[in-house]
């Protein structure tokens, strides 16, 4: 984390994805994240973790290029995200915790949309069904996305957040409202696509998944608590608490 | 802005619209339904209002008299009544519309060259329809009045025809038709109904279920999603005009005197400033309902106060600054010169060039909250 993330540093840069230095975002008066830094390997999921509001959301959406930061820097995939907030959006996946797909299209027609807004040209046939079929997409692709089934929907979103490739891939709160076994598929599909190497990062409420996670950050009131494996964090925290544990003392204590 | 991305975006709005049933059947149905009530219903050249004849004279002279106002189309005799108050009571019951009141001295007085006075009463609740019949009522005492001067004075007369006689010649609508004014007022009417309400909604609708949230995390730009957007709305828009222009022509035969490009073109200008204003609403409402209602708060003073149903000549100074706000104000006389008068492009550049103005307003404001509220 010493290392200038400004300069692209083959030597360092290899295998990290995400570089957050010294983020800071302000709303007027609020200081929503204050001063994260933190890393994140290829083929990493990690976890960003904290109560509600925490400053995981505003995180997020600063690594996605979404909002500026006030200060501090972060490079995802390559890109800058500060100086190229626009350049890092064909660069990730993002699927949003509402499900945010047409509910008035078909399950094609949701994903060759958004193949064309990712810009897939000819191969775009071949990405549908890919999606499809990886995605364990159960319904018929003439299916209005409406009518489907949560669990279905979620992997529909995620399909949709993976068919130009991109390598790394937000997830935000993707298991709410999802029941057990539709969960357990999910994150079979994450540890798989984990393997093929693409960064996947997950913010989730579910302390039971946050062992999932390769690493994991974890947030509160806006600054960054501890940032390793399960293990590490948990150890950080000393007196061998579980992660449900820290979570709850950490939202105690900001009430 | 590539095109590819552009035109996934509109292909979707494409088959999203499609699949919305009743939205579909609205924005199709009405136009024609506007246009054949519109058309059908709003009169304001009334014609043939019932009458009660309160005759006391019972000469020849008053049967020609009631003759008379029967003949300028305005007045029929549906009532004969044989007192003042029964009269007064019709009318109070909406039997008749009119009354009219012949003393009995009338035709003795006529004769003997003294000043003799014939009541008509009108039911003036609605001032549009009895102006009408007064003016007419009046002309017919007039014409009255010089005959009857002109026989005291001798001089040689030619029936009832006066010496001076201003002759009236109504241009453009010579029969005085309202559908012919009407059907013009109505395509801008639609047309700023059906932008307004349905881009609000369609873009509030993408906000209020998270799906524009998924949007902007991708490569597609704040300007594709607009555009994409509005643009199939602008076509909904041509469909519009093209029906009630064709309906019009055949069912009202409204005249297309000036160029149809010229009507095509000045149109794309007042669609983009209504996508516009339909574009600010949606920055202000956070649910489809209160879209919807931003829209009918824009509606009504739209259609009062751009001379849609009265005309602005009438109105008190605020109302017609006002109305210079709208759109529909410029769009009204545009259309109406270039349908019925036959204008031309140069004579209608004034307001084109304000319908222009108020597009680049309306859409950079609109523009400008929308990329602010994404935020």
């Amino acid at each position: 984390m010493q290392e200038s993330s400004s300069s692209p540093d083959p030597k360092n840069g290899a295998g990290r994805v995400v570089d957050v230095v010294a983020i800071t975002k302000r709303f007027g008066s609020i200081t929503a994240v204050n001063d994260v830094s933190f890393d994140i390997r290829q083929g990493e999921i990690f976890g960003i973790l904290g109560p509600n509001a925490s400053g995981k959301t505003t995180a997020i959406r600063i690594l996605c290029g979404l909002l500026q930061p006030s200060s501090g820097t972060a490079r995802v995939a390559g890109i800058d995200v500060v100086a190229n907030p626009d350049g890092v959006k064909s660069r990730i996946g993002y699927m949003s915790q509402a499900f945010g797909l047409y509910r008035d299209l078909t399950v094609e027609e949701n994903l060759r949309f958004y193949a064309g807004v990712y810009g897939l040209q000819r191969e775009w046939k071949e990405r549908v069904a890919w999606a499809i079929r990886e995605m364990h997409v159960t319904a018929a692709p003439g299916q209005i996305v409406g009518t489907l089934s949560g669990g279905v929907k979620q992997r529909l979103a995620l399909g949709c957040a993976l068919l130009h490739r991109p390598p790394v891939v937000f997830l935000d709160e993707p298991t709410a409202g999802v029941d057990p076994a539709a969960r357990r598929l999910f994150w079979k599909i994450i540890r798989d696509l984990s393997k093929g190497g693409t960064t996947m990062i997950v913010t989730t409420h579910y302390m039971d998944e946050a062992e999932q996670f390769d690493r994991l950050a974890f947030l509160s009131q806006g600054r960054l608590k501890a940032v390793g494996t399960p293990e590490e964090v948990r150890n950080s925290f000393g007196a061998r608490q579980s992660l449900e544990d820290i979570f709850v003392m950490l939202q105690e204590k900001e009430t | 802005m590539t095109l590819h991305r552009l035109s996934s975006m509109i292909w979707k709005e494409f088959i999203q619209m499609r699949r919305d049933r009743p939205t579909l059947a609205m924005m199709l149905g009405i136009p024609i339904i506007q246009l054949l009530v519109f058309g059908y219903a709003i009169r304001m050249d009334v014609r043939h209002l019932p009458m009660a004849v309160y005759d006391e004279s019972r000469t020849q002279e008053s049967r020609e008299l009631v003759q008379k106002l029967e003949a300028t189309d305005n007045f029929v005799v549906s009532r004969r009544v044989s007192s003042y108050a029964e009269a007064v009571r019709m009318i109070d019951r909406g039997t008749v519309r009119a009354a009219v009141v012949i003393p009995s001295s009338f035709a003795r007085d006529l004769k003997r060259g003294r000043p003799t006075a014939v009541q008509l009463l009108v039911d003036a609740s609605d001032p549009t329809t009895s102006q009408n019949a007064i003016a007419a009522a009046q002309l017919v005492g007039q014409s009255r009045n010089i005959a009857v001067l002109s026989a005291l004075s001798r001089l040689p007369i030619d029936g009832d025809r006066p010496r001076v006689d201003v002759r009236v010649r109504p241009l453009y609508n010579p029969a005085l038709k309202s559908a012919i004014f009407i059907v013009p007022g109505i395509i801008g009417v639609i047309l700023s109904i059906t932008m307004m309400i349905i881009t609000s909604v369609s873009v509030v609708r993408e906000r209020e279920y998270g799906t524009l949230e998924q949007l902007i995390v991708t490569p597609i730009t704040r300007g594709e999603i607009m555009i994409g957007k509005i643009a199939p709305y602008v076509a909904v828009g041509y469909v519009q005009l093209t029906a009630v222009l064709t309906l019009g022509h055949f069912i009202f035969h409204v005249p297309l005197r000036g160029s149809l490009l010229v009507v095509y073109g000045v149109t794309f200008l007042f669609i983009v400033a209504n996508l516009g204003l339909g574009l600010f609403i949606s920055t202000l409402a956070r649910t489809q309902a209160q879209a919807m209602q931003g829209s009918y708060f824009f509606f009504l003073p739209n259609i009062l106060l751009s001379g849609f149903m009265f005309p602005r000549e009438g109105m008190p100074h605020i109302a017609r600054e006002i109305g210079l706000a709208f759109p529909l104000t410029y769009y009204l006389q545009i259309l109406r010169s270039v349908v019925l008068k036959g204008a031309r492009l140069v004579d209608v550049l004034p307001q084109a060039a304000m319908l222009l103005l108020l597009a680049i307003i309306f859409f950079s404001v609109s523009v400008k909250r929308f990329h602010k509220k994404l935020e």
